[in-house]
């Protein structure tokens, strides 16, 4: 027998193999918070310009702790999630319509695309004499971005279809109906998601913008505030913020994926592949 | 009378240059009730194009094609269609995918979940109800897919290369069980094929096709009993009617054995 590898150990890399790309990851992170450290200390550089990680962390503390941040954040997190739920909901369902009628395809998608080539940044002063500086304007600024990518993306899933799975129900008599909801909708599903997954994104930035350009509350418009007052160190901690923020909602719709397209999935067995 | 009678049925494509391309010449066929047709000939021989002409998904471009006496103008529930991969829906259970054609045909699924239990334990497949396509092996999926397309309780079950796609052995297995599955369900079937072997250890008839453009060559009574076994291919009878269709191929054929 000897020569022989135990096939468990041939088959199971060790627990560090398969985790060395958070290890080498969380290296990284901690090497670029320590050159920036060392460089602003060294340097001797303003806080006002720049300031080190270390004050960064002890703001961060004291304003979690102290609450103050609360109010913001719960503000902005409902003017992202009201934003993507509305331009989502409305790329997701327009798109289907469009996909599912080409004649609709043909007299209202060119619309659509043009009003897509006005960046929507540049909307968000008119939104807000609309809507006025409440929550409302900051929704359908995060609407209008994150519309578009979902819808796009939904038209393309729809025409992504086998031509054979078409051709299949055909031969079983379906109806143009029903091969749309029993075919071409489930295959559009994958790239719905990548829409969902941008337009989120995109809803956090069209709900920071609407707070750049008039509002009473949220992360952005303390952004502001914070800048006023010069506590750059305190811009940085919404930074810091908003990015976990992002991640969480991109995690969120990842779960979702997971769950609502449970065909598809990579296989962790595979050895080679991407 | 004939189940199916197709008669000066042509088909033509168009060309990027605008002249009309002929896939099929005027071609006149008819289908016996209760039958096992093969249709053999080399790729472009407009076989595949036959089939699809036969279930409804393909238009035809001249002639006629009768069912059961009556015109047959595009997707008929007398047809039950195999197609050359399975061509499951990955999202349903294998018993959901078998009862597809009742859905799509707006039949009570609920009443025909006995029917589908019934065909998948005939395919051997139970236990496997509730699993996901891509949980079976390519023989399974394609088992899946014949029963598919007898749930329905069609009176043709139509075959385009069902088993192009699966390795030597599983094919030799899965023509028997295409036979018994034929013998249990008593349905006519016509089953295009690239295989000579094939195509007469099924047949009871056998259509062969040349291309540019299609047209049948000749029909041939297979004279073999039933049950077929896999030894009457070594026999000698046999052996005469690969090279009766051969002849039609010459040397170059571009036929696989």
């Amino acid at each position: 027998m000897s020569g022989m590898a135990d096939p468990s150990e041939v088959r199971t890399p060790s627990f560090l193999r398969r985790h060395i790309h958070l290890l080498v990851s969380v290296l990284l992170l901690a090497a670029v918070i320590g050159v920036w450290e060392g460089l602003v200390r060294g340097f001797s550089i303003p806080k006002l310009i720049l300031p080190p990680p270390s004050a960064i962390l002890s703001s961060l503390a004291k304003s979690l702790l102290s609450g103050e941040l609360n109010t913001h954040i719960w503000v902005t997190m409902l003017e992202v999630l009201g934003g993507f739920a509305i331009g989502g909901g409305i790329g997701f369902l327009l798109g289907c319509l469009i996909g599912r009628f080409p004649f609709l395809e043909r007299t209202i998608y060119p619309y659509v695309v043009a009003f897509q080539t006005v960046p929507k940044v540049a909307l968000a002063p008119l939104i807000v004499i609309w809507f006025g500086f409440g929550l409302s304007s900051k929704i359908v600024t995060a609407a209008t971005i994150c519309f578009f990518p979902v819808i796009a993306n939904t038209l393309v899933g729809l025409r992504v279809t086998p031509s054979d799975q078409v051709e299949m129900m055909a031969s079983f008599m379906a109806s143009r109906g029903q091969i749309f909801w029993k075919a071409r909708l489930p295959h559009a599903l994958p790239y719905v998601f990548v829409g969902l997954d941008i337009g989120i994104i995109l809803s956090i930035i069209g709900a920071i913008v609407g707070e750049f350009v008039g509002a009473q509350a949220g992360l952005g418009y303390m952004i502001l505030q914070r800048q006023f007052s010069m506590d750059i160190a305190g811009v940085f901690v919404i930074l810091v913020i908003l990015s976990v923020f992002g991640l969480a909602l991109h995690e969120l719709v990842r779960f979702v994926q997971r769950r609502v397209i449970f065909w598809i999935q990579d296989s962790e067995d595979r050895i080679t592949g991407a | 009378m004939s189940l199916i009678e197709v008669t000066g049925l042509t088909k033509s494509y168009a060309t990027r240059e605008g002249k009309p391309v002929l896939a099929l010449a005027p071609l006149d066929l008819s289908v016996r009730e209760g039958e096992f047709l093969t249709i053999v000939g080399p790729s472009g021989c407009g076989k595949s194009t036959l089939l699809k002409i036969l279930a409804g998904t393909l238009r035809r471009s001249g002639g006629q094609v009768r069912l059961k006496g009556q015109a047959l103008e595009g997707p008929n529930r007398d047809i039950g269609m195999v197609f050359q991969s399975p061509v499951l829906l990955p999202w349903r259970t294998i018993a959901d995918n078998v009862l597809l054609p009742i859905e799509l045909q707006r039949l009570n699924p609920k009443a025909h979940r006995a029917r589908a239990a019934e065909l998948i334990r005939m395919v051997g497949l139970e236990g496997f109800e509730g699993k996901y396509p891509s949980e079976l092996s390519g023989g399974m999926q394609q088992r899946v897919g014949i029963i598919r397309a007898l749930i329905h309780d069609p009176a043709v079950l139509l075959l385009d290369e069902p088993f192009g796609a699966l390795d030597a052995m599983t094919r030799e297995y899965m023509n028997l069980e295409l036979l018994r599955i034929w013998k249990a369900a008593g349905k006519t079937v016509i089953l295009v094929t690239h295989s000579i072997p094939e195509a007469i250890f099924l047949a009871d008839r056998v259509v062969v096709m040349t291309a540019r453009p299609g047209r049948i060559a000749e029909v041939i009574d297979v004279d073999l009993p039933r049950p077929r076994a896999l030894e009457m291919i070594n026999s000698d009878v046999f052996g005469g009617y690969v090279r009766q269709i051969r002849a039609h191929f010459g040397s170059h054929g571009g036929l696989d054995a």
